[in-house]
């Protein structure tokens, strides 16, 4: 699937991108009201990734339904990010999400780049299970909290959103970090600290998954730093049943979707395995 | 991916009274009509066109915001942060092509009409500004080949807007490719002069970007990707677009009126 944060602010794009392979296109995070994000630079290019302190830009709930219904209407399947301030404003934005047709809703509990909002959450497990919970009271679809890899135990996390009914958990969401420029002697990115993304973060997102896989009895989707099929095999071994890509598109392209796709079933037959479901997890020992 | 190179200013050049070269080295590349992310530091980072493509690289910069403003103040030495080239070309060749400039929109075409001019294609500029004042790149596109000035207060040449005099050039001669850049209510008039006369156009669009590299979403046009698929597009692309001419995204990504 498409990861939450890339070209996927407009109906236009979530549907080119679902047609250039992604199974499924995951919203940029909506919120209550509209928001413009932070002030550029938003982004640092690296060797090893991406740093990106967007800051939430979403065209709030209330507008984004006929982006949603541009994708629906040319076949996509859309999974609904969610972000909000408290439970209530959660739960609301998830409705009105599932009420524009929405199949999926994903939890964006984890953002570091937007003052107040996410990091705090991502930091309790209590508050992931609360914040899961009223979602899950609010909607009937499936509901996928995005957890934060910044934390000393995230097995504890998993259990607590899978206490809070969640039908899936989404691991992980980008590692705060921050570039400086050595000529102006100041951090790059205007918010000064944002997410660190692609290949840097692969190998913390793997061993999210496993710990993860361990403990819970819900699917988990892996993301962090998928550019090939072998990275996404990383994850699947680990225990995912489902991946996303973000970061890879700025070094791929919309390919990556079909090319990672295709370059799974050439692993799978190199391996011999009979289905992707026999490999999930298997790197447990 | 690539990496921002922080760099001095060699040379600030005032243009008009509200718009500068900036002037600098950088270990980039670049082809007519393609972009660099230019960091203001303390302010924004904004797309911008790169009017000089040699060795000493240049954008061209009008005042008209708070960052582009205080960018207006920098001086040779001052620090700017540079990362590209982003986007696609124009497509160069043919016989003989029209360039129809809008204002500070030279700046995105002048290296377009000089690579035209290099390859030995015969080139015509419509150069448009609201006074005579405001007119950026005379010389340059004199050098290239025959210009056409116009003013929207008839203080210089043709008293009108450029996409009259464009009219007026094309009904003159033959024409095997256009390109333009300007205010968008001005591109859509020539890409729909072109569309008339069956002449292949190229318009060079600007939208509110973030990323640059094709991943946010933000300068999306129906569900093209200024950076990334443009920013200079088909007068057919154009054509099909629901957007164009129209309709922009805000900072929040809500489709609003241009």
């Amino acid at each position: 699937m498409l990861a939450s944060g890339f070209l996927d602010e407009t109906g236009g794009t979530l549907l080119r991108v679902f047609k250039a392979g992604a199974g499924a296109v995951v919203t940029k995070s909506i919120g209550p009201e509209p928001r413009g994000g932070n002030t550029n630079p938003t982004i640092v290019e690296l060797e090893v990734g991406m740093l990106n302190a967007m800051g939430l830009p979403n065209p709030g709930v209330k507008d984004f339904g006929p982006e949603v219904k541009i994708a629906l209407d040319g076949g996509a399947v859309v999974v609904g990010s969610v972000y909000g301030k408290d439970p209530d404003e959660y739960a609301a934005v998830a409705k009105a999400l599932a009420g524009y047709g929405v199949q999926a809703i994903e939890l964006n509990l984890s953002c570091p780049h937007a003052k107040g909002l996410g990091t705090d959450i991502a930091e309790d497990p209590e508050a992931v299970r609360e914040f899961t919970a009223a979602v899950k009271g609010k909607v009937s679809l499936p509901v996928m909290p995005k957890l934060a890899p910044s934390v000393p135990d995230i097995a504890s996390f998993a259990r607590a959103a899978e206490d809070g009914g969640a039908d899936a958990i989404v691991a992980i969401n980008t590692l705060k970090a921050m570039a400086i420029s050595p000529e102006l002697k100041t951090p790059v990115l205007a918010n000064r600290v944002g997410g660190l993304s692609g290949p840097a973060i692969r190998p913390v997102g793997v061993r999210c998954v496993y710990e993860i896989y361990e403990v819970v009895d819900v699917p988990i989707v892996g993301v962090g730093g998928i550019e090939s099929g072998r990275d996404a095999l990383e994850y699947i071994l680990a225990g995912a049943r489902a991946v996303q890509i973000g970061t890879g598109l700025a070094t791929r392209g919309l390919a990556v979707f079909s090319e990672v796709t295709q370059e799974i079933s050439e692993y799978m037959e190199a391996m011999k395995a009979k289905s992707l479901a026999s490999l999930v997890g298997a790197a447990h020992g | 991916m690539g990496r921002m190179e922080v760099v001095p200013l060699l040379e600030v050049r005032r243009e008009v009274h509200d718009a500068s070269t900036f002037l600098f080295r950088a270990g980039i590349d670049g082809a007519p009509g393609q972009f660099i992310m230019v960091w203001i530091p303390g302010h924004d980072e904004v797309p911008m066109a790169l009017s000089y493509l040699g060795d000493v690289k240049g954008i061209t910069v009008r005042a008209y915001g708070d960052a582009t403003q205080a960018l207006l103040k920098f001086t040779a030495g001052d620090l700017l942060g540079v990362r590209g080239p982003y986007g696609n070309t124009f497509q160069l060749g043919g016989r003989r092509a029209l360039c129809v400039a809008g204002g500070v929109g030279v700046a995105s075409l002048i290296a377009a009409i000089e690579g035209f001019s290099d390859r030995g294609t015969k080139v015509a500029t419509v150069l448009a500004a609201k006074t005579a004042e405001e007119l950026i790149f005379e010389e340059r596109c004199e050098a290239a080949g025959e210009v056409h000035v116009a003013t929207d207060d008839g203080s210089r040449g043709f008293h009108g807007l450029a996409p009259a005099l464009a009219k007026r050039v094309l009904d003159q001669h033959t024409f095997d490719t256009v390109v333009t850049c300007g205010p968008e209510p001005m591109m859509k008039a020539v890409v729909d002069l072109c569309r008339e006369r069956r002449i292949p156009c190229q318009a060079s669009l600007e939208r509110f970007m973030k990323c640059g590299i094709g991943i946010c979403d933000a300068c999306v046009l129906d569900d093209v990707l200024v950076c990334n698929d443009g920013p200079v597009f088909t007068g057919e692309e154009l054509a099909k677009s629901g957007d164009f001419g129209k309709f922009r995204r805000d900072e929040s990504g809500r489709r609003v009126p241009l």
